[in-house]
This record gives structure tokens, sequence and C-alpha cells, in this order.
């Protein structure tokens, strides 16, 4: 240097030193920041849900002497018809009555009545239907507690004496009651897993959105597998380097991106509207959820062919295979494993997704679990987007409830496709 | 006859078309001297054959499901004497006619429709019938036909192989039938939309409210279709998520690219990634329930009022939801960039953080602009989390505490729940769905763009 | 024939058997000392009893060598010899591959090179570096010169700032072609000016010691004469290590040759030495083509 000796340069790089090293370590406590913000969410997130979620599969229920008396369910024998009619609330109403012999007046038995579910009538007809000889005779049985009630007992723990709601202090009084006596427990909560939804919160389950989510995921599988390795086949085995293919890419590329909701647009105006496919039907879920999930099948699949080396594909031809047998021999077992591992998580995608599947009417308010896919039905992710819209406070912890059991589903495919890939998968 | 009873025959006969197929070649194989007579390998033959009879058969089968509910609903409505003009009045009595054929009756129907709804019904028996009847026909006779004129010569495999190809390029096309299939139906909708409203109107007007617009004569005139409000809540939700997904992710990558052991990054990077497996309607429900109240509690605790369903909420939820996006997208770019460039700052003194500042990210900047454009889109398409959490008040306001309604969140509201399909109400869904497409398509076309560009020059 | 090669898990390659099969002398022949003259009386870096480790694997092996002042010392060997880790060992290079061990004395100028506080920011300023493939930041070509004085802070103004990257380039001999096209990227310029470029970088930052790691193996002979021309201009002021497998390249360029083998020092001498009158039976077998 003409005018700068290396003595100056040394000296005044000395004197930055400190303030560049005091910036490194800011850049590196942002950027530890960021990651930790990152895994403080996933904490959070999953701590909410669980502490909001896992009161769902207990439920309160209380324990009645119950008496089938014909004279009160009005029907003679046990068959179909009678029990359609019988009346079932009555056996529970003279129970409870029963139970506290000093309530009087018709807003106090009402307040009396609504401790136990309305739901409750129904679990009767069930047992009597299944032992027809109970009639005439009395048995102890639990029945589920109102949703209120429930969300009032299951509050009580909480500091501050448990959240009150539309529970009257009276109500109160009987709940300590027989609390006390130990007639009004915490059970297990089948009915979150054999029923399928129901405007009162101690009666909805997800049985029906499972089954409903299964056969949308059915139809999915069975459509964008094998359409979506056929087409990574052709791209990568047969396609002519030509505009048409390069068409075809951008167009997965672009398709991949495209929002979800668009997919649902596309499956109202075509499946539903122009095909007239039936509303609501796993079967149009699925036709939806497969053109959206093709894209990230056929992105793996493509990768998992060219991850099989030519000398694969050159050792088959020089045997004399024909291209087909070459594929279908030789390239296409050994990228099974990236192929699945792919689809696997486009199916868990689907599982997961909820904004398309609204545009095709599986909004609707399914009771009955499904029996084909041409049949109304809901899926899980809309099944919690429904709950979460419920104003019951009862439906929360039943929403949260539900996410877990999804995530779930998606944690054990999406550690399966992992697994897959490590097992599986060949590095050449 | 049932469809799924039809398809298990279909598949049958396949079944037994291969079974001849393949006994038919062998059988002539040792009727002359060998398998090393025959052109093929028997099971080509036997997938020759089934191939005959399956696909034509299936084609028509699917065709037949897919077509024979409109072109009976034509049929009968053509069969009317007095058929109504619109197709809305047509849709209606259509769904009328059905009711009846079903046999749910609320009061006693019209002659006309009782008459239409026995129509209906006769019509859909033959349609049942000519389906099984044609479709086996069709199964069998190709079948037959293609197993009298096999002979030892005929090349099976080629012609299967040829057959299959041309199936492997059609599940190609998928993707491209899939965007036709996007583009014509929300086009259509929005010709038709556009017919009501004026695109500027839509496209300029401040003033969203398409409940009002059922009265017709508020159509178009009182401005209730104006898609501005709309479009700006879109952008509030979006740029906050962004403000919190872009420098979040992007440290996430640098740190675990460039700083990060080995250790820590195999137990950091599944944990993000976690975020970007959670389904949308989880984060929806987190943001309804948790940070929302704790935004609004927070803000009155300084003197602000917030809206229960804020702006804020949403985009902050959806940020997080995208940082994992971010963060493997800008990861893969940074890891990218050749190491001699980092090695050559830190040769000449750099610390680490110059080296990553000045040299690593303006050289893999491309690639993560790319990125960022993808997340973008993905963030004007997010539905569930602003349908839970960002409102349906179409508010025009700069202010993220208030309550905002996106271009998705409409969509989702004027389409769940029962429809008229040539409301304007409806229309107008289809056209904030073209805006939506068309802007994310545009988004990704150049993010795709920039990041392929980028990919190559380091290759 | 190339540099030792660094996988990402900074696993040194092993030595390349086939190179070694080719061998009539026994190459395993054990080495315990360096022959010739290591050391000298005027080093500018002193350097005793260096062992270097990646994970398990030991890349260099106990080597001993003193770096004079304005001298240029060409470091030979085959493939896999340690000679680039030990060059990237003095200005602290290998600290960014993860599981790499440094042990021994190294001193620049007498003052420690690995010490508990020792900064390694002034100390590459210090001792600047030329990598084997041109790496010219995807910039300009005046801020790929510019970088370094830039992230120092040693220009306080920017007419210094001109000035700086106008002589590094003058010295780098790059001057007369880039001068009417400084605003456009450095990548844009061949191979031998990207080369040239990167010295000029290097040498912006006013730097006591140049090592360069094979510089010109991805040029042409050109451009190779050309750098080498520039080698023997920069001795004047600047102390020089230069790795390289050309052992023309050795000769034309240095004052003093070390060969390396498998990670052990076997001769370092004056170049005219070392190439007519090799002491080692190692050095004499590799410089007559025997192996490598």
């Amino acid at each position: 240097m003409t005018d700068l000796t290396q003595e100056q340069v040394r000296e005044r790089i000395e004197r930055r030193l400190a303030g560049r090293h005091r910036v490194e370590k800011t850049f590196r406590g942002l950027g530890i920041a960021s990651i930790a913000f990152g895994i403080l969410a996933v904490v959070i997130l999953f701590s909410d849900i669980i502490a909001k979620g896992s009161g769902a599969f207990v439920q309160s229920a209380v324990q009645l002497e119950v008496h089938y008396d014909p004279a009160v369910l009005g029907i003679e024998q046990v068959d179909e018809e009678s029990l359609t009619w019988a009346n079932f609330t009555g056996v529970i109403r003279e129970a409870l009555r029963e139970r506290f012999p000093e309530v009087s007046g018709r807003s106090e038995k009402r307040e009396l009545y609504s401790l136990v579910s309305t739901g409750a009538p129904f679990k009767l007809r069930n047992r009597l239907q299944a032992d027809p000889e109970l009639l005439g005779r009395s048995e102890t049985v639990w029945v589920a507690a109102d949703d209120d009630v429930d969300t009032f007992v299951k509050s009580l723990s909480d500091s501050g004496g448990g959240f009150r709601g539309r529970t009257s202090d009276r109500m109160i009084r009987w709940i300590d009651q027989l609390l006390a006596s130990g007639e009004l427990k915490k059970r297990f909560n089948s009915n979150f897993f054999t029923n399928g939804d129901s405007r009162e919160p101690e009666q909805a389950g997800i049985r029906a959105a499972l089954v409903g989510s299964l056969l949308t995921l059915l139809v999915t599988l069975a459509l964008s597998f094998p359409i979506g390795v056929a087409a990574a086949i052709y791209l990568e085995e047969y396609a002519p380097r030509n505009r048409w293919t390069d068409l075809i890419e951008v167009n997965i590329n672009n398709l991949a991106a495209v929002p979800s909701i668009v997919f649902g647009l596309l499956g109202l105006a075509i499946f539903i509207n122009f095909f007239e496919l039936p509303r609501s039907a796993p079967l149009v879920g699925g036709l939806v959820l497969t053109l959206m999930t093709l894209p990230t099948i056929i992105i793996s699949s493509r990768a998992a062919l060219k991850s099989v080396p030519p000398s694969i594909r050159e050792a088959a031809m020089g045997m004399g295979a024909s291209r087909m047998q070459v594929v279908f021999h030789h390239v296409l077992p050994l990228a099974m494993p990236g192929m699945l591992t792919g689809t696997i998580i486009g199916m868990a995608q689907a599982l997961g997704e909820t904004a398309p599947l609204l545009m095709i009417g599986m909004v609707a308010f399914i009771v009955d679990v499904p029996g084909g896919v041409t049949d109304p039905a809901t899926v899980l992710p809309v099944q919690i987007f429904l709950w979460a819209d419920s104003p019951e406070r009862a439906f929360v912890e039943r929403t949260s409830a539900a996410i877990m059991v999804l995530l779930s589903f998606l944690i054990v495919m999406n550690t399966s496709a992992v697994w897959l890939r490590k097992k599986l998968e060949r590095r050449w | 006859m049932q469809t799924p009873t039809l398809f298990a025959l279909l598949l049958l006969l396949v079944l037994v078309a291969y079974g001849t197929g393949f006994t038919r070649a062998v059988t002539a194989a040792r009727g002359s001297g060998g398998l090393r007579n025959l052109a093929s390998l028997p099971g080509y033959y036997g997938l020759h054959t089934a191939l005959w009879c399956g696909l034509p058969a299936l084609l028509l089968l699917v065709a037949w499901i897919a077509f024979d509910d409109a072109i009976i609903c034509a049929m009968v409505i053509n069969s009317l004497a007095d058929k109504p003009e619109t197709i809305s009045a047509q849709n209606l009595l259509w769904t009328q006619i059905q009711n009846v054929a079903a046999g749910n009756l609320f009061g006693e129907p019209e002659p006309q429709i009782a008459a239409a709804a026995e129509h209906l019904a006769a019509l859909r028996d033959n349609s049942r019938l000519l389906k099984a009847g044609l479709t086996l026909i069709l199964a069998t006779g190709l079948g037959a036909f293609t197993l009298l004129r096999f002979s030892p010569q005929l090349r099976a495999r080629e012609k299967v192989e040829k057959v299959l190809r041309w199936v492997l390029l059609a599940c190609a096309c998928a993707a491209i039938f899939t965007t036709i299939g996007i583009l014509l139906s929300v086009l259509f909708e929005s010709l038709r939309f556009f017919q009501a409203v004026p695109v500027s109107e839509f496209l300029f007007g401040l003033h969203w409210s398409p409940q009002m617009a059922l009265r017709a004569d508020q159509v178009g005139s009182s401005g209730a279709f104006g898609a501005v409000p709309l479009f700006t809540g879109t952008m509030m939700v979006t740029a906050i998520a962004m403000f919190v997904a872009v420098p979040v992710g992007l440290m996430s990558a640098i740190y675990l690219a460039e700083y990060a052991g080995r250790r820590v990054r195999a137990f950091a990077k599944p944990v993000l990634e976690i975020l970007a497996g959670v389904p949308t309607v989880v984060y929806g429900f987190f943001a309804a329930l948790t940070v929302a109240p704790f935004i609004r509690d927070a803000a009155a605790a300084v003197g602000l009022e917030a809206s229960s369903e804020s702006a804020l909420a949403a985009g902050l939820v959806m940020g997080v939801m995208i940082i994992p996006f971010v963060s493997s997208l800008s990861d893969d770019v940074i890891n990218a960039v050749p190491q001699s460039l980092r090695d050559g700052a830190l040769g000449l003194g750099s610390t680490h953080s110059e080296t990553v500042r000045k040299v690593v990210i303006p050289a893999a900047l491309p690639g993560i602009v790319g990125g960022v454009l993808l997340a973008v889109s993905r963030a004007i398409g997010e539905t569930m989390i602003v349908v839970m959490a960002a409102g349906l008040a179409a508010n025009l306001t700069a202010n993220p505490l208030d309550s905002v309604t996106t271009v998705t969140v409409q969509i989702v509201t004027l389409l769940v729940g029962d429809q008229e399909f040539d409301s304007p109400k409806t229309l107008a869904a289809f056209a904030l769905g073209l805006m939506l497409f068309l802007t994310t398509l545009v988004l990704n076309f150049i993010a795709l763009h920039v990041v392929k560009k980028y990919r190559e020059q380091y290759d | 024939m190339n540099t030792m090669t660094l996988d990402a898990a900074g696993q040194t390659a092993p030595a390349q058997p086939e190179s070694v099969e080719k061998a009539t002398v026994d190459t395993d022949t054990r080495v315990t000392e360096t022959v010739g003259q290591p050391f000298c009386d005027d080093a500018k870096l002193r350097m005793r009893g260096i062992n270097v480790f990646y994970g398990e694997t030991q890349a260099i092996n106990d080597v001993s060598l003193d770096i004079g002042r304005n001298e240029v010392v060409a470091m030979i060997g085959p493939s896999g010899c340690g000679k680039s880790t030990f060059l990237r060992c003095i200005n602290r290079m290998n600290d960014t591959i993860e599981g790499c061990r440094v042990e021994g004395d190294l001193t620049l100028d007498d003052e420690p090179i690995y010490g508990p506080r020792v900064d390694v920011v002034p100390l590459r300023a210090r001792v600047g570096m030329v990598f084997q493939k041109p790496n010219p930041f995807p910039k300009s070509i005046y801020e790929n010169v510019a970088y370094g004085p830039k992230i120092h802070g040693i220009a306080s103004r920017r007419a210094e700032l001109d000035e700086i990257v106008e002589n590094s380039l003058r010295r780098a001999g790059l001057w007369n072609e880039v001068k009417d096209r400084l605003d456009q990227p450095g990548t844009g310029l061949s191979g031998g000016q990207q080369q040239r470029l990167c010295i000029a970088r290097a040498i912006a930052v006013s730097p006591e010691v140049i090592l360069m790691d094979e510089p010109c193996s991805a040029l042409d002979p050109i451009a190779t004469a050309r750098i080498e021309e520039l080698i023997d201009e920069l001795r004047e002021n600047y102390t020089i290590a230069i790795v390289t497998h050309s052992m023309q390249q050795a000769a034309r360029v240095s004052q003093r040759t070390a060969y390396f083998h498998l990670g052990h020092l076997v001769e370092v001498n004056d170049t005219e030495t070392v190439f007519t009158n090799p002491q080692h039976e190692l050095t004499e077998a590799y410089i007559t083509g025997r192996f490598g």
C-alpha cells in the first residue's frame, strides 16, 4: 500500500474487532432465538391442545337405580315397534325423583331432570333391546351426565370453585351430594369413540367422522397412487424432451402450490354441478383430494425413479428386456420405497385437509356412520371445524380431543414414512 | 344392477379373459413345440386379451356414470310441456322431481311433476339396465374377438406395451386436465358473475356485502360486490404472517445450515417440520381459542381495544405455520451455495456472521426470494386459519387489531350451506376464486422460475 | 490428482492406493525424521511437532517446518499426502471442519496461532489464502476486492478504498484488464483472471503471509504462467507458502521445497537441491515420476 503500512492496517483492524464480535454474538443469538421460537410454538401448540382436550376422554356419569316399569314405559312386551316409542325418558325421570324425593315444583323438577344427558334414554333402550328380560325389573346403570354438569364437575379441580355456566345453586347441591356418595363419577368416555356427531356434547363422538375420513382416504389412495406412479413413470422413463413435457412439468409444479380451496371450487363446479355426483360424499371428497395430492405423489415418485442409477436400466436393456420390462421388473421395485414414502406424506396431507371439503358439502351435520363412498359423510378435520364453531363450552374439549386423535394419526403416518425411508431406501 | 356389483363383474370378466388368453397361448405353444414358437410370453397374451376386454368397457362405464344424470335431467326437463325459462327455475324443478321420485313427498305433488317423476324413474331404470348390458356386452365381445384373432405370431407384448404407454401418458396429463378443469370451472362462473356485476366495480369497489345482493334490485347498483376490503384484508393477514415467518424461518435456516452442530440439527429440524405437518384446521382452532383471546386481553391491558377475531391473531398463527416452509426452502438454497465462497470469505478474516450476511445470503438471495414468494402464495391461499380466526366483517381498515375478512373466507362463507347456482352471491365466490387462482399462479410461476434459475447457476 | 479431498463429514479420503501400487519403491518406508533443512534463522512462521486429526484419522504426523520472511516455500507430494491440510492449519481454516483437531506449536512472528486467546479474524487478515478453484464472490470486481478492507474497516474514506482496490488489482496484474469494468461481476472473468482477482482480494487487506492451495490447478498453461510470474513479484512484500502438484511449478516459483508423503514431511531443502539431488529415496522416487 502506498500510504498504509501493515502496522497501520493491523491497528485499524484491531480497533473494530470488539464491535464485530459483538455483532457476531447477536447474530448467533438471533439464530438460536428463532429456533427456540419455532420449538416453543410446537410445545405451546401441543400442550395447549392436550391441556384442553385430555378431559374429553372421561365423562361424568350418574348412577341411577332404574325400574323398567311397563306402566311408565307404556309397553307390554319388547319388540322393534314398542321400543321406538316407549317412554324411557319417563323411566329416567322417575329414577331421578326417587333419588331426590324432596324435589317438588315444576321448575325444580326441570332442573333435576337436566342433570342427566338427553341421550340417556337411548342407553336404556339399547339395554332393554339387548335383554328383554329386564322389562318389569330394576337395575343400576351409569348414564352420562349433562354437558353443563360435566363441565362443572371437571372444572371443580380448578381453583375458584369451578365453572358455573347454567348450573344453578340447587343443582350444585345435588351434584355435591351425588359426588359425595360416589353416584357421580368421571368414567371413560366411550361415547366419544362409538358415536357420530350430536348436538349434545356428551353424546357427540368422532366415529362417523373417522369412518368418513377413512373412506375418503381410501378413494384418494386408490386413485392417486396408481395415477401418480404412472405419471411419474411416463415423465421419467418415456417422455421425450419437448414442449409438451415441459408444459406437463410446469403444470405439476404449479399445481403443487395452488391453494387447496381452489381444488374445492373445482370439485363443486365439475364433480357436483356438472357430473351431478352426490354432495357430501366421500367419493367426491376423495376425487378432490386426489387432484390435490397428485402433484406431491408425482414429484416424490419422480425423485425416487431418478435415484435409481442408470446402470440398472442399462444392464436390463443389455439382456434384451423391453423398455416396459426394464421399468416394471427392475426400476419400479427399486423406486417403490421412495414412492410409498411420498404417497404416505400425500395421504397425511389429505387427511388433514379441510377447506376443499367444505366446498363440496362435507360440512353437513352427519350423525350416522357412512356405509359407503356415496353416503353423506364428514371427515375428522371438518368435524373439528364444526365443533370449534359450536357455542357449548363442552365442545371445546371435544374439539381438542378430536384434534389429538387427528394428530396422532398424522404422527403415525409421518413417522412410518420416515421409518420406511430409513429402512428401505437404498443408497447408491 | 348396482354399480359396485357391475365393477366386480367387470373385474371378474377381465380375470377370466386373462386366464383364457394365457391358456390359449400355452396350448398353442404346446401344440407347436414349446414357448419358443410364440412371439411373446403367454402372460402377454393374457394381458392383451384382458386389456381389450376391460379397458373399453371401463371407459364406457365411467363415462356413463359421469354423464347419465345430466342427460336424464335434460331429457326429463325437455319432455315437460311448459318448461321454465331460467336455469335456476329448472334446477328448482329438477330438485322437486328428484324428491318426488325418491319418495320424499311433502304433500301432494302437482300432476305435471308427478308425471315427470314417473318419467324419471322409468328413464333411470332403463339407464341402469342399458349401462350394465352395454358394459358387459362390450367386455365379453371384445374379449372374445381378441381371443378369436389369437395367433402365435401375434406380437402381444408390443401391443400391450403400446396400450400401457398411452395409459401412462394419460395419467401424466392428469395435471393438465386438472389445471384446465380449475380454469374452466372458475372462469365460466366468473364470466356469469361479471355479466351481473361490472369487473371494475368488483376490482375497485370499496363496499362488500354479498348478503344484501340477494334482493334483485340491488345487484350491481348498491356496490355490494366491491372486493377491495377483501383484498386489503388478505394483504394485511399475509403481511403479518410474513412478518413472523420470514425473519424467523430465515434465521432458523441460517442457524441450522451454518452454525448448528450435527446433533442440534438432527433435533431441531424435525421439530420445526412438525409445524408444517399440523393441519390448518388445528391452527385455526388454536388461533381462535388461544391466541385471539390472549391478544384481546393483552391489548386491553395496554388500553387498546382488540376485536375478538383479529387480523393479528390469524396472521401470527399463519406466520408460525409458514415458518418451516420458509426455513426448509431457505435451508435448501443456503446449502446450495458452494463451500468455496464461504472459504473465500473466512480466509479473508470475515467473522462467521459477516460471511453469512455479506456473501452467503447475497449469493442465495434469488432462491430465498423465490421461497418467500411461494410462502406468500401459500399465505394468500390459506383458508382455515382465517375462516376460524379472522372474522367475516369486510372492514376496510389498517388496524391489525380489527377483524378483517379475506378472499378465502368469503369463498367459504358464500359457498357453504345451501346455494342457488346462479345468484350473484354464489357466483361471486367463483370470481374470488379466479382472482385467487390467478394471483397464486403468477406468484408460483415467478417463484418456481427464479428458484430453477438459481439452482442451475450452482449446478 | 487433486489435493486431499474432504467430504462433508470431515473425513479424509485415504491415500489413493492405485497411485502407490505403481511404485517400484517401498512407499511404506517409515519416515521417522525429516531430512534436509526444515528450519531457518529468520522465520516468519515456525511450526513444531504438528499433528492433525480428522476424528480418529491422523492426517498430519509430527511435522516441523519453518517458513522464512519473503520466501516462497513449495509443498509437493502425492494426492492425499496432507499438504493442503497442513497449509490450512496455518490460518486455522481447519477450524471450520467439524471434528478436525490440530496439535503442536505454530507461531507467526513468535506469537502463537493456536492459543486460547487468539482471535482468528485478525489472524486470517494477516495470513491470507488463495484457493484451488477461483472463488470470486458473486459481486462486482470492485466489491470483490473491497470486501476485505470493508469488513475490517481498513479504509476510512471512499477515496482510500478506491486506492486500495486499485493498488491491489495492480499488484495482482489485473488492473489494466479490468479498470474499465470494475462494476461488472467478478464471476464473468476468465479463469485466470478470476484467480488473479482472488489474489488481489487477498492482498487488499495487506497480509503478511499468503497461502496458496494449488492456485493454478484449474487454469490453462498461459494463465498459469501469468500467476507464476505474479507469485515471483509478490515475494518482495509477502511470505508465500504454495501447495502444488506440479513439480515444474515448484521448481519455477519457490526457494525451498518440502516433500510430503502420507502425512509425513519427508524432506525439505533448497528447491534446486530437492530437484537435482534429493536425499531421501521417497523424494527421489516421486520427482523421477515413479509414483505420484
